[in-house]
Formats: structure tokens, C-alpha cells, sequence
């Protein structure tokens, strides 16, 4: 049995299920409000909820379940009297101790907690980096939307900007350094001085056994790290675009990865009218489309960077992903295959599974 | 002392209580001073610079309110979330 928090533009949902076997929808929390990400934490089994309030503002709440005793975490804001308010939480990691969580946000900002997430404090080391002045959004803001934990280590993170590129700290986030050789950006001049390239960083992640690999979709490009995120090695070709958002990782393999294309940065679904699911098995030297089961025609969906996920730990993980269609779909085989989770839910933000 | 009126989440954050007697002598200065009373509501109407958040509404003997509008010792606020709000 698996559980998927699923965030919508109207609320967070639980379904719990099996891959083929169907799943239902278990309880729905913040109706009527967008959840941008939600996530059961591993290690105390708390439920954290990015409440992104039109009216109120962003808010992290925490519960023991989706169906009630919701709490408002403390601390997720931004200094006080500044010129800068927060404006959305984009994601919410558990970290490699107990008791470790993170956040990030719109703008550009990372939070922790030490206390399980009931409070949370601001990352000053990259609030206050000296280039901020010069970061620029992307469509979506200036969103920090990727936390890549390094096993076993809490002192060591990768980020994930839009559009201020990948940042790495080896310090506990007291200092950081960009990681963004390699990366092309096709959206600006070729001649464009390289400290004026906004870097419109997708999503990235890293392989837990050879923590030093690391996978990224770009806006326009899908790109394949060994060192830890320091350089990038461009590896979309024999996708159908290499324009996405979401991106999974094989749990055991470091050599292989899941992304979802959709069509063009200006035409933002699956291409053809074809929901295909394609896996690297090789590094990203080879993809090969994984769609059984998913729609095959008259299909244009947009899935967003953070409404993909896996359940389990081993070689007999489960993949999921939502899209705004309202349509979540999940995979028992790695991908193989795929079925319908659930249908006519509001537009997906994002999905978390556990199994 | 002005009262403050305020509605659905709000209200319920603030003792489950819809009316409140807050001082200040601009709507801003007295929603500061609900949030020090009602340390629940903080941040929910003012954002981290101290501005009422955009799709906020405030309004002051029933008459649309900025941050710098006087507010006098016998006058009614309410704080309604905006029609211009909602999620994208």
C-alpha cells in the first residue's frame, strides 16, 4: 500500500493504493486553497503542507496526518521591516538527521529546522550571498524548487534556482558556490556575457549510491553531472524535446533517470499529444519512451517539475506523477507500465509518494 | 479605541473571536498593534515589509482603506480577503 500527498490549486489530497489496483482518495486538508508541495517526513512520520495563500500568504503547516490537527510551523518568513517578502514555498525536503528539514521558496531562499520542522530558520548564508542583487526569475518567480541532501552528510546541499542556477555548500549552507559549467542557455545571445545568463534550472537530484551524480532539466536541456554538480554534460539527445520540468531518479542505479518531455518552452505538453515517460538506463547516452498504459493520443498535458515522485528504496520502486489536468498516474514496475491513480482532481502541483 | 472585525481564518486564529478593539492611528499602525495582541494573525495580514498584503481588503467605516488611512477612536475596520485574490 502507497500514499501520495498530492498538492493541487485546491488542496491537498491522500490517496492510498497500489499501482494497478486503484487507488482512493483518503482526505483532502486546506480546501479550497493552493498546496505547493507536500511531504511525509521519514524520519518523525509528520506531514508538512506549503500553504501558498493568495490572501494570507505563504505558510508551512505540519500534522501526525492529512485529516486534521494541523499546526502553523514558526519562522517561514523573511526578516522583518526588509524590502523583500516571502512569496511561496516551492518545496519541503527531510534531511540526513533527525529532527533536519528543508525549505525553499520564491525568493531564491532556503529554510531549515532543527526540531522536526515545528521551527524553521532562514539560510542567511545565501540570503546575504553577494550576488543576490543580480539573480532574475524565471516564469515562475525566483524560485528555489530543489534540495539535493548528500547521504549520510548534513553539511552538504545542492540547490536549485530559477533562474539563479545551482548553488553547493559543503559548510551546512555558511557558504556556497555556483555549479553551472557546462550549462547552455539557449533562451539569450551566444555572446551573452556569462554573469548576465539568467540559468532557468528545472529541477535536479542526485543518485543516493554515488552521491557525486547528479541529474538536472533545464529549461532546454537535460544535463548529467559526476561531480557533485560542479559541471554539467549535456545529455538530451534522443529525447522528443529536452524541455521539461520533473525529473526522477532511479533509487539504486546511478546511471539511470526518469524524465517526462513536454513540446517547447512555448508549448508547455506532452509532445504529439503523447504522454511517454522516458528512462536512461545508460547515463543519459540512450532514452527509451516508457508509455504503456498512459494516454497515446489527444493527450496535452503539462506535468510541473515538482508532480513527480517514487515510493520505495529499491529496485522494485513505484513512479508517480501528476498532471494539471487533474489526472495523477502511477507505475508498480519502474516505469513498464503505467495506470490511472486517480482522475478529475484540481490541477496538480505536485505529488510525494511513500510507500 | 477603534474595533477591528475580522472573518473566516482570521477570526478563528483570534480566539475564534470576530471583534477586536485595537489602537493605532492609521490602519497599518493598528494592524500592527492586533498583531502584537494576536500573535496568531501575524503575518497573515501584513507581509515582512510591514505593507498589507495585496489581496487583503481593509475598510474603514465601510469605505476602501490603505495603509495610511487615519482611523479615529470610534471608527470600525474590517480586514476581508480580495475578490482579486484566488489561486492562479
Amino acid at each position: 500500500m502507497s500514499e501520495l500527498l498530492v498538492g493541487t490549486k485546491k488542496g491537498l489530497f491522500a490517496l492510498e493504493g497500489s499501482p494497478g489496483e486503484g487507488f482512493d482518495v483518503t482526505a483532502r486538508a486546506f480546501a479550497g486553497e493552493p498546496v505547493e508541495y507536500a511531504v511525509r517526513d521519514p524520519w518523525s512520520g509528520r506531514v508538512f503542507a506549503a500553504v501558498i495563500s493568495p490572501f494570507y500568504g505563504p505558510k508551512i503547516f505540519l500534522a501526525d496526518d492529512v485529516d486534521g490537527g494541523w499546526e502553523q510551523a514558526a519562522g517561514v518568513a523573511l526578516p522583518e521591516g526588509g524590502d523583500a517578502a516571502l512569496e511561496r514555498i516551492w518545496v519541503i525536503v527531510p534531511g540526513e538527521a533527525d529532527g533536519l528539514l528543508y525549505a525553499g521558496g520564491d525568493p531564491g531562499v532556503l529554510f531549515e529546522s532543527h526540531d522536526g520542522g515545528a521551527s524553521w530558520e532562514l539560510s542567511r548564508g545565501l540570503w546575504e550571498h553577494p550576488t543576490r542583487p543580480s539573480w532574475r526569475p524565471g516564469g515562475g518567480g525566483l524560485c528555489l524548487h530543489s534540495i539535493s541532501t548528500w547521504p549520510g552528510d548534513p553539511r552538504r546541499l545542492a540547490i536549485g534556482i530559477s533562474a539563479a542556477g545551482v548553488w553547493v555548500t559543503e559548510d551546512g549552507g555558511e557558504t556556497w558556490e555556483r555549479g553551472n559549467e557546462g550549462l547552455v542557455a539557449r533562451y539569450v545571445p551566444d555572446d551573452t556575457s556569462p554573469d548576465d545568463v539568467p540559468l532557468c534550472i528545472h529541477r535536479i537530484h542526485r543518485a543516493r549510491t554515488r552521491p557525486e551524480r547528479m541529474f538536472m532539466q533545464f529549461h532546454g536541456g537535460v544535463y548529467r553531472s559526476d561531480d557533485a554538480g560542479a559541471s554539467w554534460n549535456d545529455i538530451g539527445a534522443g529525447l522528443p524535446s529536452d524541455f521539461g520540468f520533473p525529473l526522477v531518479l532511479d533509487p539504486t542505479d546511478p546511471d539511470s533517470a526518469y524524465v517526462i518531455p513536454l513540446n517547447a518552452d512555448m508549448d508547455r505538453v506532452t509532445p504529439e499529444g503523447r504522454v511517454r515517460v522516458y528512462e536512461t538506463r545508460d547515463a543519459g547516452e540512450t532514452w527509451t519512451p516508457r508509455g504503456d498504459g498512459l494516454p497515446q493520443e489527444h493527450a496535452y498535458l503539462t506535468v510541473l517539475r515538482e508532480a513527480f515522485d517514487r515510493a520505495g528504496d529499491d529496485d522494485g520502486f513505484e513512479l508517480y506523477f501528476g498532471a494539471t489536468s487533474g489526472d495523477v498516474f502511477a507505475s508498480g514496475d519502474a516505469g513498464a507500465t503505467w495506470s490511472a491513480a486517480a482522475t478529475r482532481l484540481p490541477p496538480v502541483y505536485s505529488v510525494s509518494a511513500r510507500r | 479605541m477603534p474595533t477591528v472585525n475580522l472573518r473566516g481564518p482570521l477570526k478563528q486564529m483570534a480566539g475564534n473571536r470576530g471583534e477586536h478593539a485595537a489602537d493605532g492611528e492609521t490602519v497599518v499602525a493598528l494592524l500592527k498593534n492586533l498583531e502584537r495582541a494576536q500573535p496568531a494573525v501575524a503575518g497573515w495580514i501584513l507581509d515582512e515589509c510591514g505593507d498589507i498584503r495585496r489581496h487583503i481588503n481593509v475598510f474603514v467605516n465601510g469605505e476602501p482603506a490603505q495603509a495610511a488611512t487615519a482611523v479615529g477612536a470610534a471608527d470600525r475596520v474590517d480586514v476581508l480577503p480580495a475578490i482579486s485574490g484566488g489561486s492562479r
